[in-house]
């Protein structure tokens, strides 16, 4: 569980890092080779008027290092069925995927995987 | 049907051009400071209730604590990105970085427009009324998700 005072952090962080990010940039390749037995929160982007299709595939690619097949499928899901789940982790992870699709302006929330 | 001109585009060199016609870039110019203006308005405004979504549906403490920690991370964010557009409306290039503020600004001014227009996901602007009193706002709302598209296409090349 993160504190507090790394959320502040974290924010810092993303904030001064999320606008230069670059696709290949992004891609986490040392976390997903963790071990990692729980992963107990998921973010999920939900469908919203305004957004483009166009965009918000860009969005997942950007910010999660998906092929462009993936971030498709996933925006397709969220525009037809209104909702993905795009990313599932602990909770510290969670909180900055959602903070990053914030500043992206889509409608994501997290909450525990149950 | 004319031919449509780019307005944004991956050059073979990787570069990224822009070329807004002069009527286009003032109008993109004349949004920059109204949003400015909108994000320092503070938390609870209707207006930009969608440059702050809600993080925890289920979870109203947690809510709290994420929006006492990110508004402020949310609007710093969307500041710089307005200063790397402003620095940049009249040039011809943009670096990656200008580009990615350019998709977050001017999606921003979408989303506030959208919000204020109560715009659903079938908006075609040939369907609306000449004399409809918003046919303006619907026009640059219009005209924004174009751009933005465009610069989606170029980013993603």
């Amino acid at each position: 569980m993160v504190s507090v005072g790394n959320l502040g952090k974290m924010a810092a962080v993303a904030s001064s890092s999320a606008p230069v990010a670059d696709p290949v940039e992004v891609t986490e390749p040392t976390d997903e080779s963790d071990v990692r037995p729980d992963r107990p929160w998921i973010v999920i982007v939900w469908n919203d008027p305004i957004n483009l299709m166009s965009y918000v595939t860009y969005v997942f690619q950007k910010l999660f290092g998906y092929p462009r097949e993936k971030a498709h499928a996933l925006m397709l899901d969220v525009h037809f069925k209104g909702r993905a789940v795009v990313a599932s982790g602990d909770r510290e992870h969670c909180e900055l995927d959602v903070f990053r699709l914030h500043e992206h302006g889509l409608w994501a929330t997290m909450q525990r995987d149950d | 049907m004319a031919l449509r001109r780019w307005r944004v585009r991956r050059a073979r060199n990787g570069r990224i051009q822009i070329a807004l016609p002069d009527h286009e870039r003032e109008v993109v110019r004349r949004m920059l400071p109204q949003l400015r203006e909108l994000l320092t308005v503070g938390a609870e405004d209707d207006r930009t209730r969608r440059l702050f979504p809600t993080a925890f549906h289920d979870d109203p403490e947690a809510e709290a604590e994420y929006r006492r920690y990110m508004h402020t991370e949310l609007v710093a964010s969307r500041l710089t990105a307005l200063d790397m557009v402003e620095a940049s409306l009249d040039r011809a290039e943009l670096s990656e970085e200008e580009a990615a503020a350019w998709l977050q600004s001017v999606n921003s001014v979408r989303l506030v427009l959208g919000t204020l227009l109560d715009v659903d996901e079938h908006l075609d602007l040939d369907d609306v009324p000449d004399d409809d009193p918003e046919i303006q706002g619907y026009a640059i709302y219009s005209y924004l998700s174009a751009l933005l598209d465009e610069l989606v296409q170029a980013l993603e090349h």
